[in-house]
This record gives structure tokens, C-alpha cells and sequence, in this order.
């Protein structure tokens, strides 16, 4: 649970400026970006995701490379997927 | 890939490893603590401890917030699933910690309803969609879960929910690390900090580690290459006589973390006077309750808790191996009684406490030692 998995902003919600659609490797769910407040998010945007929050914002080859290192770890990673998965915020 | 390749190159590796080896004073032993069980996972996953000289020992910390609750905590938990129209709500690594009258799934199994969750938004969702039940979320993490708590219960409040509470568990790191630093039973010479735990709350708040204690402390991150290279930071140091905190892991963690992510924590949670850690005993100041200000969401108001202590196994170890005093495989019940499908401690359940990450990766590279070693 204390992983930290990068994803990519596609849209942000216009009716809920807090969520934000968020492809993390091919899945597509809500995430709640009103964590990050320095530098306004925006679709493209590379994001840290824990526990369905942006907890800081990283730029696209760092979340790549989280990503490459996160697809090799295993279990945890699966795990974490498929929790992100059966995931519906609204 | 650039940086990918970078970050993983074996090459790369087998250098930085050479490097790391020449900064060692011949005859001098070093002993880090990676406080992270999210670091102990990829020491393992990846091999890291052979790319180190012998006299470089990495220690496991208390860094595993499944790992540090204690048995009493779950059966608190467990009491509250079972009073009437309750639905508990989890994350899922904590559904088969055991405690002393079983786990979650134990409880499940007898007909109280637990569900999992990857999100205190989900336990939220889950609130509005059954007003006629009271579904509480059963909150642990430190720094690094404590925000999207913290996040839930403002978004609670702002759409009136009164179904919906929060079970608060949330452990702070600096306490711990502080414990393990007072502690006569363990000599260290630097820590790995946490990664995700200092995009909240930043670098400073280790300051007093270098200053008081003297350890060098290096924030780093999560792939193979990002440890080996804060292994080097810290031998540096010493090389040189500095004990400071540096961030390797700087492309993720600002030095003053998420000023945003401790406001909220700020506004909705308060220091506990003291709190049981698994291993660590009573620390003072060192876990979260919910403000005053925030009773409605308050589990520990709402309900009754037994707050009933309950002793670790006799002949679980798995204090010793939070405080890095015992390493996993010198539990005596390690990979015999206690395994990952039938776990006796905590730090056998989560993906990131040692000793299942020991179990699923480290064993077979010592039992290869172990083999060439002795035919």
C-alpha cells in the first residue's frame, strides 16, 4: 500500500476540479489531484499516485522509469493494480 | 531508455558497487538502517546486499506501516465490524494480519462485513451508496497515507455524510526513527530514508539525526540504482567526516515536502500523547488521532473500543526484526511456522515488511551461499 505509482493526467474532471482521469498503465480511473497546489496540474502531466491521491507531481521520464522499476517488482505491483482497478471514486 | 536503463544498469551497478567498495576504510564495519519497507523490498527483489563489500550491512527498519500495528489495534478493529450495520473498510494488506482473536478475513469468514479498499475514497463512495449503514475506515500509514485520510474526511464534512469514520492508526516517522536511534541494543552509522514519506513533510524534519545523533541521513528512491547510489552518498559522508541530510531522490521529493498535504493532516489530526508500536513499545507523541473539531468522524468517539492489549506471540520475533536488531531469517519460526500464506507476525504479511520480502527473493540467494559454501 505504501507504494507510490506514477501515472499520467489525461483529463482533468470539469465538474470536480479535485479529480482528475489518470492512465496508469492502461488503466483509467479518478484520482484525486487537490494535493498538489504549487503547480497546477494539467492532462500530461506525470503524477505520484498513493492510495488514489497525486501526492507530488514528476516529470515523464522519471515516471517512466518508476513504472519500468514497479512492472519488476512483482506481486505488490499486481496487487496494487488490481486494487486500483475495482477502484470508483467519484 | 534513458534513465530507465540508467536506473537499472547492471553496468552501472557493478561501478557504483566497485565505488562503494573503495570508500570503505579496510577493517571499518558499516551498518545502515533503510527505514522504508518499500527499500527492503527492492534490497531483496534486486539482489542489492551482493553488490555491497562485506563489511557494508544493511538493517531493516520499522518502516512498515502493516508491520507496526499492534495485535490489539486489529482486534479493535474486528470489534467494530462486528457491532450491528457496520461495514469495515481496509486496505488490503491489512486483511490477513493476525490478531489476537485472528485477522480480517477471519472476522469476514464469521460473517462481519470487511471489504477492501485502495482508496479512503472508496470507503467514502461505499458511505454514500449504503446511507443506512456506517461504514468506517480502518486508517493506518505515516506521513505518506495520512494526507488522503486527512483529504477524505474534509470531503466528508463539505457533503455532509454522517455514515462515514474514520478508525485513525496513522504512525508519524520521526518518533520511530528517534526510538530506534535511543535504542542500546543497535549501532548505526547512517540511515536510507524514506522516500514517500518525505514528499509530505520533507527533508528537515530528519536535521536533528545529523545534528544531535551525528548519522548522515540520505532520502532516497525506489529502483535499485537509487539505493546503491545512497549507499555511496552515506559512505561519502563518512569518508569525509559530514553527517548531514542530503536527497538523492530530489526529481520526486522537494526538501520541504507538500506544504498542502500538511495543512490538511494539520487541520483534521493531532499528536496522540503515546501509542503502542509493535516492537517499539509505547512512543510518545508519535501516531494521530482525529481533532476534536472532527468528532463526527471519529471512530474512537463513536464507538466503544475495547483498546485491549494483546501480547505478540511468544515466538514471534518480528519486534526484534522492526527495530533491526534480528535480521528475518534469525526469527525462529521464519520460513517454518511463519510464511506468507500462514503468517504469525506482521511483518511476514505485508508486501513490504522484511521478512516476506526476505521470503519471497532473499532466501534463495543465501540458500545459493549456503549451497556453494558448503557443496
Amino acid at each position: 500500500m505504501c507504494l507510490g505509482i506514477p501515472g499520467v493526467i489525461v483529463e482533468i474532471l470539469p465538474d470536480q476540479p479535485d479529480l482528475a482521469t489518470v492512465d496508469v498503465s492502461g488503466v483509467r480511473r479518478a484520482i484525486n489531484i487537490g494535493l498538489i497546489t504549487e503547480d497546477e496540474p494539467e492532462p500530461g502531466d506525470w503524477i505520484l499516485i498513493h492510495v488514489g491521491f497525486a501526492l507530488s507531481k514528476i516529470d515523464e521520464v522519471e515516471a517512466k522509469a518508476a513504472m519500468d522499476f514497479l512492472e519488476g517488482i512483482g506481486q505488490a505491483y499486481e496487487d496494487e493494480i488490481e486494487a486500483l482497478k475495482e477502484s470508483r471514486i467519484e | 531508455m534513458r534513465y530507465v536503463d540508467e536506473y537499472r544498469d547492471a553496468g552501472k551497478a557493478r561501478a557504483l558497487a566497485a565505488s562503494i567498495a573503495s570508500l570503505c576504510e579496510p577493517g571499518r564495519s558499516y551498518k545502515f538502517m533503510e527505514v522504508c519497507g518499500g527499500h527492503t523490498h527492492t534490497i531483496y527483489k534486486h539482489g542489492l546486499e551482493d553488490y555491497l563489500p562485506e563489511n557494508v550491512t544493511l538493517v531493516h527498519g520499522p518502516g512498515c506501516p502493516v508491520c507496526v500495528i499492534p495485535m490489539g489495534r486489529v482486534d479493535d478493529t474486528i470489534h467494530i465490524a462486528e457491532q450491528p450495520g457496520v461495514i469495515m473498510t481496509s486496505f488490503g494488506d491489512m486483511m490477513r494480519v493476525p490478531g489476537g482473536r485472528g485477522s480480517f478475513f477471519d472476522s469476514k469468514a464469521q460473517g462481519a462485513d470487511i471489504r477492501m479498499v485502495y482508496s479512503p475514497l472508496d470507503a467514502l463512495k461505499i458511505a454514500r451508496t449504503n446511507p443506512d449503514k456506517k461504514v468506517v475506515f480502518m486508517a493506518i500509514g505515516f506521513e505518506t497515507t495520512a494526507p488522503s485520510t486527512a483529504m477524505t474526511m474534509l470531503r466528508a464534512k463539505a457533503e455532509g455524510l454522517k455514515n462515514f469514520s474514520i478508525f485513525c492508526n496513522h504512525v508519524t516517522i520521526i518518533p520511530a526513527i528517534k526510538a530506534i536511534l535511543d535504542s542500546p541494543d543497535l549501532r548505526l552509522d547512517g540511515f536510507i530514508g524514506p522516500g514517500h514519506v518525505s514528499t509530505v513533510i520533507g527533508c528537515r524534519p530528519y536535521d536533528f539525526i545529523a545534528r544531535t545523533y551525528g548519522k548522515p541521513l540520505v532520502v532516497a528512491g525506489f529502483e535499485p540504482l537509487d539505493i546503491l547510489q545512497s549507499i555511496h552518498m552515506l559512505l561519502t559522508q563518512l569518508a569525509e567526516g559530514r553527517s548531514e541530510v542530503e536527497n538523492q531522490y530530489g526529481r520526486v521529493v522537494p526538501w520541504d515536502g507538500n506544504p498542502k498535504a500538511l495543512k490538511v493532516i494539520n487541520e483534521t489530526m493531532e499528536l496522540r500523547p503515546y501509542f503502542e508500536w509493535r516492537g517499539l513499545g509505547s512512543i510518545s507523541h508519535s501516531a494521530l488521532r482525529v481533532r476534536d473539531a472532527h468528532a463526527e468522524f471519529d471512530a474512537e468517539r463513536i464507538f466503544e473500543i475495547p483498546g485491549v492489549r494483546v501480547a505478540d506471540p511468544k515466538a514471534c520475533q518480528c519486534g526484534e526484526v522492526l527495530k533491526g536488531v534480528l535480521k528475518p531469517w534469525e526469527c525462529k519460526v521464519f520460513g517454518t511456522a511463519c510464511t506468507p500464506e500462514t503468517p504469525i507476525g506482521t511483518c511476514m504479511v505485508s508486501s513490504e515488511g522484511a521478512c516476506a520480502a526476505y521470503y519471497n527473493f532473499g532466501r534463495f540467494s543465501r540458500e545459493r551461499v549456503r549451497e556453494a559454501t558448503h557443496g
